[in-house]
């Protein structure tokens, strides 16, 4: 094994973070480029960007469509066609390479309502997502939603679940749905589906999944004043020893995988 | 002629793929052996010194204005504080109030919402709320955060316990009742989550699945897969939908306004649609921007959301408030190096944590993989800026090997598929299967350590170290919970923490107090008139609301005609 411990180095650390920030800006030229349709509007852009880096290029300044840019967030819902393909395509415009001939559009709101409840007086029963959201029942299973999902989930059985009043499973195949609307915008049912996804999974987080022992150990030892004294000892010897705080610090014991220690501060351990 | 790949990665890269390859089965057996490579408190000193960005010459300059005036800020900080207001307080009628209300809450990520959830339970109506949010409520770094939260809620785990982790990462400087306030309530923080049905990684029990997280002495990561920021801000904000709390998308604040007796009394607005500005006059004001990532300090890429510009800082700056800890900044040492589209994008530290070890160029290991942030990164820079032991990538950029696979092989098949799906989804979108093949990282900026100083009421500090009765902070905006660093999963904590209790304290004010007195911006009108004798460019101005990444052509070309203003 290569040793991690220090070297002197003859270096010029100033030198070295002008050379990252060169190697992170973007390139001043490219060598492919790539025609797009920004609604319609050709734009030569270089090839190897994201959609969302390629208008930027062409000079949009976004206000809307752009949230996270990295896939999280669903702000940047893109519909588009490709030149002479009859398909209708969906993207996520921070998360796909542009491809020449490109026809794009983006879609930066989806009307859909969301029901209103209260999770605590909800009667949760298998009939609950059906009856804040009936339009599922409506499902012709065409499968479009599954095909328009940027997340590859598969909406439909989710919906499908959803009407069996299966929370579990659609909490499960929902958990990765970024809300972008897309399934929302092409479903000819007018299913609200990341809605009731959104449903089924605080369901199932508040009544399926079983709650936390420790945890309720915890909250009554924290309760019962059982961490005051430590707190206060470390406050006093912060201010008072700082270099015995810094001691304490660097004594802690690591916990291993196997085997638990036992906590220094703990008196009981159960 | 584009260059071909081989499963995503262009053949020379492969040549040391297969390098990594190669060493993967000794360094699977000598895994727990790792440790060895972790430095003393003195290396971890020396290594950042030489190749720390925070620490390396160059980057910083002192502030020559306001409360924290001589204080030293990287120069991209320096810039927006800085700088001419971006509104011209004398177009503003603050005689004409366009909402009045109990508590207005800038910022609608995590901490925002969070505010304004308790702010209700706490027994204001959802109407006298008012949330003001740049991009769409939700649209923050609280959606993107991948890894998990900490709370020390298992037997052989202690709040103190975290609270000594949380003080040593931050390098002492924390300050202590933020970091008791942090740890004591973390485990309730959890309880709350899990009455709001969210759905964390749990055994049969019902007790939590929890992960090492870097700096840490116990693992306490709790994480929903590694969706865990977006699990939990969708459900607090689909209960702020429920409750009917008003949100105004796109329409940031842009100035704080002050009254004549030294308070916070609302703020300016601006509708980035129309252009139209409106006045709040709120009893209590909480500022819940967030951090600062797309500033990009130091030219580095960052993780953060397109949102991430700072403007709280030069809000409450501005107003006089006092700010702490800006000299540090973090970087994650994991950010995507390649592919191009998706570089700076963050590799969670749970790739780590679930057992892939970096490794350079020849497959060699070169640092303990669950260093601190800071000390990880500063080993990165140097294995690619010092050693040269890195693979550049076509476009310029320097990076080490993630070994991802590893994790495969350590837990099993399907482990990342189950527990990392989000990192899979994005390498698979550009061609590169993790499961097979190692990642390339090299660090990005990530998170704002510093921020406005507030107290354990998350009231924000003034300059003469007094706090102010009607303005709260929560959240990455605010400083001194995580002093010069902060520790994975303590900053989606410390935005339930913080803004849990900015809610509280706002609704207790906003019920005993009345409406705030005049509103003023004569603040900016004075800090307009420093600007002038600073000299500072007249194009310089903020809060600058958004990054500008439109193609250098365009920007060279643009102009704008006195018509269509
Ligand atoms: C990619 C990524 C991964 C992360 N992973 C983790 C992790 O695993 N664990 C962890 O603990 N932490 C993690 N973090 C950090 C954590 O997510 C954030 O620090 C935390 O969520 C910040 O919450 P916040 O509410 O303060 O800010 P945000 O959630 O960013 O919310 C701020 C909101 O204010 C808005 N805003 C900005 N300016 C204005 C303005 N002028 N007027 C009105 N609104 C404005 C923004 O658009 C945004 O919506 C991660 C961060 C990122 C970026
Ligand atoms: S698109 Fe609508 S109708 Fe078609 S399968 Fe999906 S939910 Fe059913
Ligand atoms: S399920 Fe619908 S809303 Fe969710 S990610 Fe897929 S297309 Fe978007
Ligand atoms: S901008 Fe958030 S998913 Fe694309």
């Amino acid at each position: 094994m290569l040793s991690g411990k220090m070297e002197l180095l003859d270096i010029d650390s100033e030198e070295i973070m002008n050379s990252i920030r060169k190697a992170a800006s973007p390139p001043e030229d490219a060598e492919d480029w790539v025609t797009i349709y920004v609604m319609g509007k050709p734009y030569r852009v270089p090839a190897g960007l994201t959609i969302m880096k390629a208008l930027e290029y062409a000079g949009y300044r976004f206000i809307r469509g752009s949230g996270c840019r990295a896939g999280f967030c669903g702000a940047c819902a893109t519909i588009y066609r490709k030149r002479d393909e009859y398909r209708f395509r969906t993207a996520l415009a921070c998360q796909t390479t542009v491809e020449d001939g490109m026809y794009l559009a983006q879609i930066p709101f989806v009307p859909a309502n969301k029901a209103v409840y209260d999770l605590e007086k909800i009667e949760f029963t298998s009939n609950t997502l059906l009856e804040y959201y009936p339009e599922i029942a409506r499902c012709v299973s065409c499968n479009t939603c599954t095909k328009s999902c940027p997340q590859e989930l598969d909406v439909m059985y989710y919906i499908q679940a959803g009407l069996r009043g299966d929370v579990e499973r659609v909490a499960e195949l929902s958990f990765d749905c970024i809300q972008c609307g897309l399934c929302t915008l092409r479903c000819p049912a007018e299913i609200q589906h990341y809605h009731m996804a959104q449903l089924a999974r605080r369901l199932y987080g508040k009544y399926i999944q079983k709650k936390s022992p420790w945890l309720v150990h915890r909250l009554k030892e924290i309760e019962r004043g059982m961490y005051k004294k430590g707190y206060e000892i470390l406050k006093n010897l912060l201010e008072k020893d700082p270099e015995k705080f810094r001691k304490i610090y660097e004594s802690r014991v690591r916990e291993s995988e196997e085997k638990r220690i036992k906590d220094p501060w703990e008196k009981e351990v159960e | 002629m584009a260059l071909k790949l081989i499963r995503g990665y262009p053949e020379y890269m492969r040549e040391s793929i297969e390098l990594v390859e190669k060493t993967r089965p000794e360094r699977i057996k000598n895994k727990e052996k790792e440790i060895e490579l972790k430095l003393s408190m003195d290396e971890r000193d020396k290594l950042l010194n030489m190749f720390h960005p925070d620490y390396a010459p160059g980057g910083k300059r002192s502030l020559r204005i306001g409360p924290n005036e001589g204080d030293i800020v990287p120069n991209e900080v320096a810039d927006i504080l800085e700088a001419w207001p971006a509104i011209d307080p004398d177009s503003i009628d603050l005689a004409e109030i366009d909402f009045d209300v109990d508590i207005l809450i800038i910022g609608g990520g995590g901490a925002g919402t969070v505010a304004a959830l308790w702010a209700v339970y706490e027994g204001i109506s959802p109407e006298n709320i008012l949330i003001a949010t740049k991009l769409r409520h939700g649209d923050a770094n609280s959606m993107m955060a991948q890894g998990g939260i900490q709370a020390a809620d298992r037997p052989w785990d202690s709040p103190v316990l975290h609270y000594l982790d949380a003080m040593g990462g931050g390098h002492f400087a924390n300050k202590h009742e933020l970091v008791k306030a942090l740890t004591e309530d973390a485990p309730f923080i959890i309880k709350w989550h899990e009455e709001l049905g969210v759905m964390y990684d749990k055994d049969e029990k019902g007790n939590f699945i929890e992960r090492w997280g870097g700096g840490t002495s116990r693992m306490r990561l709790h994480s929903a897969k590694d969706y865990t920021g977006m699990e939990i801000m969708r459900v607090i904000r689909d209960e702020a939908r429920n409750l009917g709390i008003p949100v105004l998308e796109f329409t940031p604040g842009v100035e704080l306004l002050t009254t004549d007796d030294g308070e916070i009394g609302g703020a300016v607005l601006w509708n980035m649609e129309t252009k139209e500005y409106y006045v709040v006059r709120a009893k209590a004001t909480v500022l819940a921007t967030g951090g600062w990532g797309r500033l990009h300090i130091r030219g580095f890429p960052t993780t953060n959301h397109y949102g991430a510009t700072a403007d709280g800082l030069v809000m409450a700056y501005r107003a006089g408030a006092r700010l702490r800890d800006l000299d540090s900044v973090q970087y994650h040492p994991t950010g995507a190096a390649y592919p191009e589209q998706i570089v700076g994008l963050l590799i969670t530290e749970k790739v780590r944590g679930m057992g892939a070890t970096p490794v350079n160029r020849y497959g060699e290991p070169f640092v303990f993989p669950l260093e601190p942030r800071d000390v990880e990164a500063a080993a990165f820079i140097r294995e690619c800026y010092a050693r040269g032991n890195c693979v550049r990538t076509p476009t310029g950029m320097r990076g080490v090997w993630l070994d991802s696979p590893m994790i495969e092989e350590l837990r099993g098949k399907g482990t990342i598929r189950k527990n990392l799906d989000a990192m899979y989804r994005m390498y698979k979108r550009f061609g590169i299967d993790m499961t097979q093949d190692p990642i390339l990282v090299f660090p990005t900026l990530h998170y704002q350590n510093g921020g406005v100083e507030i107290n354990a009421n998350a009231q924000v500090i003034k300059a003469d170290g007094t706090p102010y009765p009607r303005f709260f902070a929560g959240g990455e905006v605010e400083g001194g919970v995580h002093g010069k660093n902060r520790l994975m999963g303590n900053s989606l904590l410390d935005y339930n923490v913080f803004g849990r209790r900015a809610g509280i304290s706002a609704a207790r004010v906003a019920k005993s107090r009345g409406k705030p007195s005049t509103l003023s911006l004569a603040h900016v009108k004075k800090y307009a008139a420093i600007m002038e004798t600073l000299n500072v460019p007249k194009h310089r101005r903020s809060p600058i609301l958004l990054p500008d990444y439109r193609g250098r052509k365009v920007i060279e070309r643009k102009i704008d005609l006195p018509v269509l203003l």
